[in-house]
């Protein structure tokens, strides 16, 4: 049987990326993937009539540029649009709007709070200065700080060096940063409980944290170091859905010369005398390669895929205590037609935006509370956007496809399995919270599909589907993820790597860890690298 | 006693102000051939997306235009233009430039061969005399017809579905650079499938009296296909990834230079294919066929250059280090958001500049007071960056 370089496991955005980078590096590469559709969590998915659901993730501003450009993602398909603001309907009618326009901006903060709006500008280059820091890591691999090797110490001076820079005053604000929670970062700026409501909703976007919980800023931090076309913090819809960055990623590994393979769920990841040698496929079939590289979460890989006794004992505890946990949703619903707001005013640009239906701090932390208690929000954070506002592409023209995601949302009910009356339950508050502040809603609802965290799991294999592949805390960042030692995405086998999003430097469609991964990868394999630099200072 | 009333002295409006007027929330406008056109209405970034996602419109109407007609309407613009019109039928558009005795390009154009021996002749600039001058011996008629005209594009990858949606019968069958007629409210509505943008498109051409009429009825038939409309800036960079050239940034008109050397040949610009020296004598031919047995002196290059930092009024050089001097300089730049690629259009010295040549770019770029100094390399390309195969569909695609 067929021997290749290199085989990849999961076709989601990661896997892919990674597998087009040693693909287009001359090596023989497959990537398998256990759904008979590609895409992991970037997919688009026809599951009712003529509309495409971006079912589990729907917005991209991570994704490296460096990486769409080197892959030529555009040539493959790919387009991704802007979209601008965000609005957070309030219970007494009123509502709190952010525009992509900063004059628009400022006079709706400064409807609530004149010393908010002013404030914001040194909120914005706080966290802007923050964004600057990490943005330029992301591309790289993290430095072990207890390594002597030449490069670690490059990296880590390199790392110093651009702390130092920031003065004394602006490194103790950094360490703060990376440890406080969003809302102390908020009540730092701001005074008006909407404004930091609609900011804090980023912090525990994809965490099982609240927002009073330590770590939190960095996950705000996390939704704004991307960009859109150089306009950092910007975020845009893939046009024709989220699958669209996966079939570009895919046409790129493809025109590289490398194979996919759907259907090919892994049973195993085979190890002989402490080296891999390829895979054991769910069907019986094996493939085998010097090179494994996992794009599945940790926990997947290491207490799924393979044996206990190929493992060291002291990695394997700290895989089985490596914190990922369910914490999310998804409602995902076609329209016959587009709902109203009332308490916007009419044509407001507001519609094409982020909309968020919960108004207060309190609220906020409420909604977590219920999640520690083992169930859904009663009263939940959703983010919800209508991407066919946009894209033409997604459902028929008058016709809308509505994405929601929802905070909080346990991946067992109390420890047990959902029952379908409480998913059916999950899905009507969404649609009930939605509904306060759109009469007509329920009326348009065609179909609507509920993704629990255990569906989400099912299906993609996500560990407690959470949409990180791992907490993005401060013990699970940088040198420490997944764990300490193996940040630099080789296993404990000799041949086995990770390029999922239980690496460096995390969740999001942001295809870095793929990227990185292969980047080390062919550097082990001495081979030329292809995996683009970062374009620095932005 | 002089009774004549004073000339207008202020901005023109197009028939399409009172429509684009309300739309607009930044108020930037500037001058263009005499009326307020747009910069941009709400955001230059979502317009542009307009473009490359839905239906953008852009009012069109300041674009100079002529008509040509008489019987010898087709060996005058043969003489006039340096491709051979007599390839182009009635019903088609044809891109073309036109030059002075020294192979000079005076300026680039659509020429539309409406019917048969009847023409529009569509510019940046005003050229009615050099157009009277190279008349001379023809009989044919010249007529100045901006104001009588009032013209939209519509671009995008809707545009098809959104003019189909307003009952434009039968457009499906119309090819890239075809022109079509249609009864509009009992008026005449010439549509041509062409524009500036390098995307599906068309432009569509009335009388001033139905302006209005037709926004009208164009912005109802594209609720449902995301419709905006746009200002120059989207346009502007939508352009520069079709690799269309544009006067006073690529070239100056030959008859506007005062300097020697600042004007360039149609074969400097990389139009080689619209210079047909097998038709009889037209305007430059002489001074062409002599520029291409000696060489050109400069070439138009499409760059690709690395990292994200556009690069505006770039110098280019031949090599990143010891470089004594430059090779040539950018004149239109961009980072492409539909590529996601850092474009320019440039113009370098001969021999430099052929596809897939490497020359280095000089990036000046600003952070926060401070200015950065960086030396790109860039690859020369000879596609457009932006070439989308629904550009080229015949019938288009819904979107």
């Amino acid at each position: 049987m067929k021997t290749y370089d290199a085989i990849v496991v999961g076709a989601g955005h990661n896997g892919l990326t990674n597998a087009a980078f040693l693909a287009k590096a001359g090596l023989d590469v497959v990537c398998v993937e256990k759904n008979d559709y590609i895409g992991g969590a970037a997919v688009s998915r026809n599951l009712y009539e003529d509309w495409w659901y971006s079912n589990c993730s729907y917005v991209c501003s991570l994704l490296r540029p460096e990486i769409y450009r080197s892959l030529e993602l555009h040539k493959h398909g790919l387009q991704v649009t802007p979209y601008g603001g965000s609005v957070q309907f309030m219970e007494n009618g009123d509502y709190y709007g952010s525009y992509h326009d900063h004059e628009a901006a400022y006079r709706e903060m400064a409807r609530f709070s004149r010393h908010d709006a002013d404030a914001y500008k040194r909120y914005s280059a706080d966290t802007m200065r923050q964004c600057r820091f990490i943005r330029d890591f992301l591309l790289s691999t993290a430095p072990d700080p207890t390594s002597f090797r030449p490069k670690d110490l490059l990296e880590l001076a390199r790392i110093g060096g651009k702390f130092m820079e920031m003065g004394e005053d602006r490194m103790y604000d950094t360490i703060r940063f990376w440890t406080m929670s969003v809302a102390e970062y908020l009540d730092g700026y701001f005074e008006t409980d909407v404004i930091k409501t609609a900011m804090s909703g980023s912090g525990i976007i994809g965490t099982a944290l609240g927002i009073h919980s330590p770590g939190t800023a960095y996950v705000l931090l996390h939704h704004y170091m991307g960009d859109v076309d150089n306009n950092v913090g910007s975020w845009g819809f893939a046009r024709g859905g989220m699958g669209a960055v996966s079939n570009a990623i895919a046409g790129a590994l493809q025109a590289a010369g490398g194979e996919i393979r759907t259907d090919a769920g892994v049973e195993k990841i085979i190890v002989k005398n402490g080296k891999t040698s390829g895979v054991a496929l769910e069907n019986g079939d094996e493939i085998h390669a010097k090179v494994v590289v996992s794009a599945m979460d940790v926990k997947r890989t290491y207490l799924k895929c393979m044996d206990k006794s190929d493992l060291p004992e002291k990695f394997h505890h700290r895989i089985e205590n490596f914190k990922i946990r369910g914490s999310s949703g998804k409602v995902n619903i076609a329209l016959d037609g587009m709902p109203t707001f009332p308490a916007l005013p009419e044509g407001s640009s507001l519609y094409h935006s982020d909309m968020h239906f919960i108004d207060s701090m309190e609220r906020m932390e409420r909604a977590y509370d219920d999640w520690k208690d083992g169930r859904w929000s009663e009263d939940p954070y959703i983010d919800m956007v209508i991407p066919t506002l946009n894209d033409p592409t997604m459902a028929p023209p008058g016709k809308h496809f509505m994405s929601c995601f929802v905070q909080y949302c346990p991946h067992k009910i109390e420890g047990r399995d959902w029952t379908s009356a409480e998913k059916d339950a999950f899905g009507q508050t969404v649609i009930n919270q939605i509904a306060n502040y759109s009469p007509d809603f329920k009326d348009l609802i065609l179909h609507a599909e509920i993704r629990t965290p255990e569906d989400i799991e099912a299906e993609i294999g996500i560990t407690e589907g959470n949409i990180f592949h791992g907490e993005l805390t401060m013990d699970q960042l940088l040198f420490n993820r997944p764990i300490p030692g193996y940040a630099q995405y080789r296993g404990p086998v000799a041949g086995l790597y990770m390029c999922g999003s239980s690496t460096h430097p995390g969740g999001g469609v942001m295809a870095a860890p793929g990227a990185n991964a292969a980047r080390e990868i062919l550097s082990d394999l001495k081979r030329p690298n292809t995996v683009p630099q970062s374009f620095g200072d932005d | 006693m002089n009774t004549q009333a004073p000339v207008h002295q202020g901005r023109l409006k197009s028939p399409f102000y009172s429509r684009i007027e309300p739309l607009d929330f930044l108020n930037e406008w500037h001058e263009w051939k005499g009326y307020s056109s747009a910069d941009s209405l709400y955001c230059a970034d979502l317009e542009y997306f307009a473009i490359r996602n839905a239906t953008a419109v852009f009012d069109l109407t300041p674009m100079t235009k002529y008509r040509i007609s008489g019987p010898d309407a087709l060996d005058y613009l043969n003489r006039l233009v340096t491709r051979d019109m007599a390839k182009v039928k009635p019903g088609r558009v044809a891109y073309a430039v036109w030059c002075d005795d020294q192979g000079q390009v005076i300026d680039d154009g659509t020429i539309f061969h409406l019917r048969e021996g009847e023409y529009r002749l569509c510019s940046q600039e005003r050229h009615f005399a050099w157009l009277q001058a190279s008349a001379l011996g023809f009989d044919v008629s010249i007529t100045h017809e901006t104001e009588d005209v009032a013209a939209l594009a519509v671009q995008g990858p809707t545009s098809f579905s959104t003019l189909s949606n307003m009952g434009l019968e039968g457009l499906g069958e119309l090819k890239p650079f075809g022109l079509t007629h249609f009864d509009f409210q009992g008026t005449e509505l010439m549509v041509s499938r062409t524009g500036f943008t390098g995307d599906l498109g068309y432009e569509l051409w009335i009388d001033p009296d139905k302006a209005e009429a037709l926004w009208d009825a164009l912005f109802a038939a594209g609720e449902l296909y995301g419709i905006r409309a746009i200002g120059t800036h989207a346009l502007e960079l939508s352009r520069i990834e079709a690799g269309f050239l544009a006067a006073y940034m690529e070239f100056l008109p030959a008859d506007e230079t005062v300097r020697t050397g600042r004007s360039r040949s149609p074969l400097e610009l990389g139009l080689n294919w619209l210079v047909d020296f097998k038709k009889p004598n037209f305007n430059g031919r002489r001074a062409l066929a002599e520029e291409r047995r000696n060489g050109s002196a400069w070439q138009l290059v499409k760059l690709d250059i690395e990292g994200n930092k556009p690069a505006h009024n770039s110098y280019i050089f031949a090599k990143e280090k010891g470089n004594k001097s430059e090779i040539g300089f950018v004149t239109s730049a961009a980072w492409s958001p539909i590529c996601k690629q850092n474009v320019a259009l440039g113009t370098v010295r001969a021999p430099h500049g052929k596809p897939g040549d490497t020359v280095w770019v000089e990036i000046y770029y600003q952070r926060e007071m401070h200015w950065n100094r960086q030396m790109a390399k860039a690859s020369v390309v000879d596609k457009p960056f932006w070439f989308p195969p629904r550009r080229g569909a015949t019938p288009p695609g819904p979107y």
